[in-house]
């Protein structure tokens, strides 16, 4: 048992993680496209597909710190300080573009307005930008002496975490506009399609190209996905995503509403799948494993108890949440 | 650059941080709290003024709420970017506890948000009701977690160490409920009540002031100075014995915040010193005004007994004084300035004059920041007077910092303080325009159609004022 606490908890939190990712990627994307969509009553509209639920999408990024802080305090305590600048960048953006949803209604002035919207948007782009680099920098390797990161705060930025970065924009601008695609109509709907149209082909390439680079960072991630018998159980990815790729255009160009949604979320599961078959059994690579890193079995335990009673709520009063504010988003309907 | 000035601009970094975000969630928990009272008055009474307070006040909880929260995950990440080695020696005691505190209260809270602020339209009265009440509850939550945390750091207890200094679980209940943790959290619950309590009662004394029969100014401000009276004794009764509960476990603190460097010799006992310029280097004060025995019946209820001065400690084991020794002051002092407006209120009731007495209603706009400065002054006490350490007595801050020089501590600083005086400005003056206005007869508040909420603003949704709604950008 005290052998598989780890193991179920890097479950858990790897869960935590995704739903994050695309909970509140979809709310980030939006903010991201605020960069393309200029009309103020279509803004508004944009923002209040979001406003009642994105403090809740954020809550899964505080599990996550959190709960890695609580499980793995190892790993907490010698990532932070590695992707440091990474770090405070993702949470200074955050911050402005959190209070963006309560101010950009709030001001009276055309300077105001302005002053929040360029808010909303740059701490959105920033906090995706900054989330794609630390996963990068995690990604290539962060080195440990003495229990404590060993290195630069600036030592992350290389070609690699740039590229995980777009990619990650990237990505979150799609979920934003095939999310909108879903919870509005008329012009707004159809530019969105638009912009998903251009913006799925450079996340398939950028995936692509990610995919191919991040073996090549580690000769373990190698064997993992090109030797055999593994090739066996990491082929289906690729395969998975092609044919993602083709729902998506699918539903797309029959103008459905939630399939091209729902295409993008099943690519963000299958990269995040081929990311954690890279990674396993580390948590920190490229010495840290999760047994490493775990807190001892009675912190792992006492967290566990209330993790499996309460989690199946939390899944249950948020979907409770979303349905209460289910259906299109209308000018003049505001949240606000 | 040597590794102290990384650590302590890592401190500077970590009380600024909590030093705004202590103010949102002390505001969040209390006006919670009242906003459930309100809405449940309204539905027991069916009085419109209730509801009218209720819409008043929601619009402002959103937007001290939204600051809360993201100044809130950057705390959360602050553990693991400025503190590493902490976050690794006591991540397996204090990491579950903030684990729970996401579970139990966070969820909670952002969960049933959306729904206070934006459905009441959408999922009828009842459990409108039950949302609002949720939502403070989860503040109560989050409260009883980080404090759970932060005494436990300050008086710890229910663990094992190893022998490279990492503390392990034992007892979780012992960790939870350590000595110093119900002291702490009650004194805390408390000052976030003060603390609305004085807003409130100083936004309803502003409008009294230049309308004396608006209903709900009237009853807003009735409600604070009831929560004066009550609640401010109560208050420091709960500091008093929150006192002598730190005299057991941290005296060196206590000597600090009386300002007490030697031991009283004989049956002179302790004095009580009103004033004075603590001289750190000197190990002494300079013009001290003290009251003879009186420091002895406030500490041991005794006429002579003695608490141990600061020279019974050696020099590196002493908190900064100065600091310890005012910020106390200052709390006690607004703390008996709150109780005293309390009983000034009682006394005016009484008389039938609450209403027309505008001496005292410009007294209690002046007091609107009071309760949050004795807050910050309360944690200034708290937390400079635990140092050197961060797990008192047993692990030290220059032990606790990550390995960032100096030069990336500084600019990430500089950029929190930069966003921070943006985005909290801004807020603040949000807030402070909310406030200026009245709260009004049918004030509106949550949704008018299905999924409007036009009157969380005070005109029509989105307006701007100095341009016609189609010519916006
Ligand atoms: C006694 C109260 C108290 C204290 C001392 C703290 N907090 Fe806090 N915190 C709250 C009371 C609170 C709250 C009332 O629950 C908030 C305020 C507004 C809100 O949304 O919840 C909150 C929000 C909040 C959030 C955002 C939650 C969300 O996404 O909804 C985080 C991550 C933290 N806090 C973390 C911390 C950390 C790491 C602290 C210590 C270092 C800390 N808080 C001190
Ligand atoms: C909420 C109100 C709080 C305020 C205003 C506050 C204020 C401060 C201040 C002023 C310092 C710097 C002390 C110094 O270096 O001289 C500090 C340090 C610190 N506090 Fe608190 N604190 C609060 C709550 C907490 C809580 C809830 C925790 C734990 C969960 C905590 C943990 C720490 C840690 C880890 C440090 C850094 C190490 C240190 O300098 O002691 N504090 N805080
Ligand atoms: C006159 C009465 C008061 C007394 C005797 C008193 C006493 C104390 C003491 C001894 C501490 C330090 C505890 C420690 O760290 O060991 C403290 C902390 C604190 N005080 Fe007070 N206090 C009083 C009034 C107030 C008021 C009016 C407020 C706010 C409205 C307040 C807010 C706080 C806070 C937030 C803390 C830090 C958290 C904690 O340790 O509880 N206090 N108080």
């Amino acid at each position: 048992m005290a052998d598989a606490l780890p193991l179920i908890w890097a479950g858990l939190l790897a869960f935590a993680i995704l739903a994050y990712v695309v909970l509140d990627g979809f709310d980030l994307g939006v903010g991201i496209l605020f960069l393309v969509e200029h009309d103020e009553a279509d803004r508004d509209v944009m923002m209040n597909t979001v406003a009642p639920v994105w403090d809740g999408n954020e809550t899964w990024l505080v599990l996550g710190g959190g709960g890695l802080f609580a499980v793995f305090p190892l790993a907490y305590a010698v990532v932070m300080p590695a992707l440091y600048a990474a770090i405070i960048g993702m949470l200074l953006a955050l911050v402005l573009r959190g209070v963006a949803f309560e101010f950009r209604f709030k001001t009276r002035t055309r300077l105001g307005r302005r002053l929040w919207n360029i808010a909303f948007t740059v701490g959105s782009l920033v906090a995706a930008l900054c989330q794609g680099l630390a996963l990068g920098g995690l990604v290539q390797g962060v080195h440990i002496a003495r229990r404590a990161y060993a290195g630069g705060w600036w030592d992350w930025v290389t070609g690699f975490t740039i590229l995980c970065g777009l990619a990650v924009a990237a990505g979150y601008a799609l979920l934003g506009a095939t999310w909108l695609i879903w919870r509005t109509e008329g012009e707004l709907q159809a530019r969105c399609r638009r912009h998903a149209r251009a913006l799925g082909v450079a996340v398939l390439a950028l995936i692509v190209v990610v995919s191919l680079w991040t073996p090549m960072l580690n000769p373990r991630f190698m064997a993992r996905w090109f030797a055999w018998p593994e090739i066996a159980l990491t082929s289906p990815v690729p395969i998975l995503v092609a044919l993602l790729a083709w729902a998506f255009w699918h539903g797309l160009s029959r103008r459905h509403d939630a399939t091209p949604f729902l295409a993008v979320l099943g690519w963000f599961v299958l990269c995040y799948v081929g990311l954690g078959i890279s990674l396993f059994p580390y948590i920190v690579p490229p010495d840290l494993t999760i047994w490493q890193a775990a807190a001892p079995p009675a912190s792992q335990g006492f967290l566990l108890v209330g993790a499996v009673v309460l989690v199946p709520i939390i899944l249950a009063y948020t979907a409770y949440a979303y349905w209460v504010f289910r259906g299109k988003v209308r000018p003049g309907m505001h949240y606000h | 650059m040597s590794n102290l000035d990384a650590v302590f601009l890592a401190r500077l970094q970590f009380a600024f941080t909590l030093g705004f975000h202590i103010i949102f969630p002390a505001f969040s928990i209390g006006l919670a709290s009242y906003l459930a009272v309100l809405e449940g008055l309204w539905l027991r009474t069916g009085r419109q003024v209730f509801l009218d307070l209720f819409h008043y006040w929601i619009k402002i909880f959103a937007i001290g709420f939204a600051m809360g929260v993201v100044s809130g995950v950057v705390m959360s990440y602050q553990f693991g970017t400025n503190w590493g080695s902490f976050s690794d020696k006591a991540g397996p005691v204090i990491g579950p506890l903030m684990g729970y505190e996401v579970l139990t209260a966070f969820f909670l809270e952002s969960g049933f948000l959306g729904v206070m602020l934006f459905g009441m339209n959408r999922v009828g009265r009842g459990l409108h009701f039950l949302a609002t009440c949720l939502v403070a509850i989860g503040t109560l939550i989050s409260a009883f977690w980080i404090l759970a945390v932060n005494s436990w750091m300050q008086t710890p207890a229910g663990f094992t160490m190893t022998p490279d200094g990492r503390f392990l679980p034992a007892d979780w209940l012992a960790i939870i409920f350590n000595p110093s943790f119900p002291y702490r959290f009650i004194h805390m619950v408390l000052a976030t009540y003060l603390s609305v309590a004085f807003l409130v009662g100083a936004v309803g004394a502003w409008h009294l002031l230049r309308d004396r029969t608006n209903e709900g100014a009237r009853v807003m401000f009735s409600m604070a100075l009831w929560m004066a009276l009550f609640v401010a004794p109560i208050q420091i009764f709960a500091g008093d014995a929150h006192g002598l509960n730190t005299l057991l476990h941290q005296p060196v603190k206590v000597a600090a915040m009386e300002g007490d460097w030697v031991d009283p010799t004989g049956d002179e006992g302790d004095s009580l010193v009103l004033f004075a310029w603590p001289d750190q280097e000197a190990a002494a004060n300079r013009a001290e005004i003290a009251i003879p025995h009186l420091g002895s019946l406030i500490l041991t209820h005794s006429w002579s007994g003695a608490i141990k001065g600061l020279r019974d400690w050696t020099p590196a084991e002493r908190p900064p004084v100065a600091v310890v020794f005012y910020a106390f002051r200052i709390m006690v002092a607004l703390g008996f300035l709150m109780a005293g407006a309390g009983l000034l209120g009682a006394f005016l009731r009484w008389r039938g004059r609450l209403y027309d007495a505008p001496w005292l209603h410009r007294i209690m706009v002046v007091m609107a920041p009071s309760g949050f400065l004795a807050l910050l002054a309360g944690w200034t006490v708290t937390e400079v007077g635990r140092q050197p350490y961060t797990v008192y007595g047993l692990l030290r801050t220059t032990d606790s910092a990550s390995p960032i020089a100096a030069p990336g501590v500084a600019a990430s600083l500089l950029a929190f303080v930069v966003v921070y005086f943006l985005v909290y400005g801004a807020g603040i003056a949000f807030l402070l325009r909310q406030m200026a206005r009245p709260p009004l007869p049918g004030e509106g508040g949550v949704p008018k159609s299905p999924t409007h909420a036009a009157g969380l603003m005070p005109g029509p949704a989105g307006a701007i004022e100095d341009i016609p709604p189609t010519a916006a950008e």
